[in-house]
């Protein structure tokens, strides 16, 4: 039995969520109240995660922490098709780690923005809403030559990796952090591909996609 | 920051926290522009609150409804009444706070917004095909001059932390300050009584506030934790759409945007707005 420690208005838990739903894995979900209880400082939840960060997944008795681990442990472990970590194919296999490293940076850049004006963080919001356009950037011209050469996803290829379900979330909640989509046309085209996956789910502050055209 | 210089909100009682997050150390927030601190303290009240910049004069503050209410002004009358909040069976909860760019007004109107739920709120508040918004009455009260709308009907798959299942649930709408609505709604686990959810809203500036929540209900299953997390979804929901709003003020002007039939009590609440005389976070309707 898989159990995630979760919590509903975290981008980095909507990663596991989404993936665990397009995999179509069951799983149980324990809250724990990021804001305002700041439940994921609590010793009881230190004893799980000693970096007191959300998500947490327990499968049985293995425990993992950080949602790009998590999402590299549940594909390699229940996707079948071995194609969201595409374990056989080394160099796709780099771009998904690049990639991985990269929606890091945009949780530390984006994320933070949203947890200032939303939620009251003390960070530089200025800083880290440049420092997401930058990234941005980098990304949108990435995905624009990408699609040029007929490709939709961040890593080359027919099929959608955990790289794509990593920099998603905090991409689509940028707004919250009062960081623009307009300029990142390519950025736009792809995030319309990833809520068109077959088993897509939203979270508050993301929705689905309109109808197909 | 411009200073609110409108009389008739400076006058009144804003709330700018939830109790049990006031600490013994000082706190910082911003009201109508200007910052102002609080701390719990051992007297009377249990709270004190000044403008940052002159800590030795107090500002007036009140403890209501789960939350800390001060006033920049004279605060000319008392705080609306909640009585409900006091019945002894009732599960009082301050739900969440949130930061949220839009003006007081607009959070306001939405909060009185049936027509969004299917939309917005999908497979929690409404759900396609039942879309419509049936007909619902709208006075303004007059011995307290409270907006009320009553007679709304909408079906809601899960109306609450504590629902089980969908149901056609009642509403009775009141806003009893400019800033501040009070929503009524079956109890899905007593027929005879009304589950309160109130939205208290700070103005931080004229476009962006702190949405506070209190939840009062009849509901012995639901933990605490589930109730706070049912209302942060449904704010969280709701935050892109209000920051998506322009202008961020609220016109009313009523001509200034087209409403539909549904939108009765936004039209009676910027009617009653332009009749208090309230400028800061609005567009007033020209003269």
């Amino acid at each position: 039995m898989i159990t995630l420690y979760d919590y509903e208005l975290s981008g980095n838990c909507y990663k596991i969520r989404l993936l665990l739903s397009i995999l179509g894995i069951k799983y149980h979900s324990h809250t724990v109240e990021f804001y305002p209880a700041a439940e994921h400082k609590a010793p009881w939840f230190r004893q799980i995660n000693p970096l007191g960060q959300l998500p947490v997944l327990q499968d049985d008795d293995y425990t993992l922490c950080d949602s790009q681990a998590i999402m590299v442990y549940l594909a390699s472990r229940y996707d079948s098709g071995n194609s969201w970590y595409p374990r056989d194919d080394p160099q796709r296999l780099g771009s998904v780690s690049r990639w991985l490293a990269f929606a890091d940076s945009i949780t530390n850049s984006a994320s933070s923005a949203r947890l200032v004006e939303g939620f009251f963080y003390d960070f530089d919001a200025v800083a880290c809403r440049a420092e997401a356009h930058r990234l941005f950037r980098i990304l949108d011209e990435h995905l624009w030559f990408n699609a040029k050469s007929g490709h939709h996803w961040i890593v080359t290829g027919d099929s959608p990796t955990i790289a794509d379900i990593a920099c998603f979330p905090y991409i689509m909640l940028s707004e919250e952090g009062s960081i623009s989509r307009q300029d990142y046309p390519a950025i736009r085209r792809w995030s319309d591909h990833v809520k068109r996956i077959p088993g897509f789910t939203v979270m508050p502050g993301i929705f689905p996609a309109g109808p197909a055209q | 920051m411009s200073l609110c210089n409108d009389p008739v909100i400076r006058n009144q009682w804003h709330v700018i926290c939830a109790l049990e997050d006031i600490s013994p150390r000082n706190t910082h927030t911003t009201l109508l522009g200007e910052s102002v601190s609080f701390a719990a303290n051992t007297d009377t009240t249990g709270a004190r609150a000044w403008r940052t910049d002159a800590p030795d004069t107090s500002l007036p503050v009140t403890c209501a409804y789960g939350y800390l209410w001060t006033c920049l002004g004279t605060a000319d009358k008392p705080l609306f009444a909640l009585p409900e909040y006091a019945e002894a069976d009732r599960r009082n909860v301050c739900a969440a706070t949130v930061g949220v760019r839009v003006s007081a007004p607009r959070a306001v109107e939405n909060f009185l917004d049936m027509g969004h739920f299917p939309y917005v709120h999908t497979g929690i508040l409404g759900e396609q095909p039942h879309t419509e918004v049936r007909e619902y009455d709208v006075t303004v009260e007059e011995s307290t001059n409270d907006v009320i709308a009553t007679r709304c009907r909408f079906y809601q798959p899960m109306a609450a932390a504590g629902a089980d299942g969908g149901m056609l649930v009642e509403y009775i709408y009141r806003v009893p300050h400019p800033y501040c609505s009070v929503l009524y709604k079956s109890c899905p686990s007593d027929e005879s009584r009304l589950d309160v959810i109130a939205l208290f809203v700070q103005p931080v500036t004229e476009e962006t506030i702190r949405a506070h929540a209190l939840v009062s209900v009849i509901d012995e299953n639901s933990t605490d934790l589930s109730i706070r997390m049912f209302q942060q979804t449904i704010f969280g929901q709701d935050k892109p759409i209000l920051e998506n709003q322009f202008p961020k003020r609220l016109p009313l002007d009523p001509r200034a945007e087209t409403p539909i039939r549904a939108d009765k009590s936004a039209i009676v609440y910027r009617r009653w707005l332009s009749d208090l005389g309230i400028t800061y976070g609005v567009i007033p309707a020209a003269a």
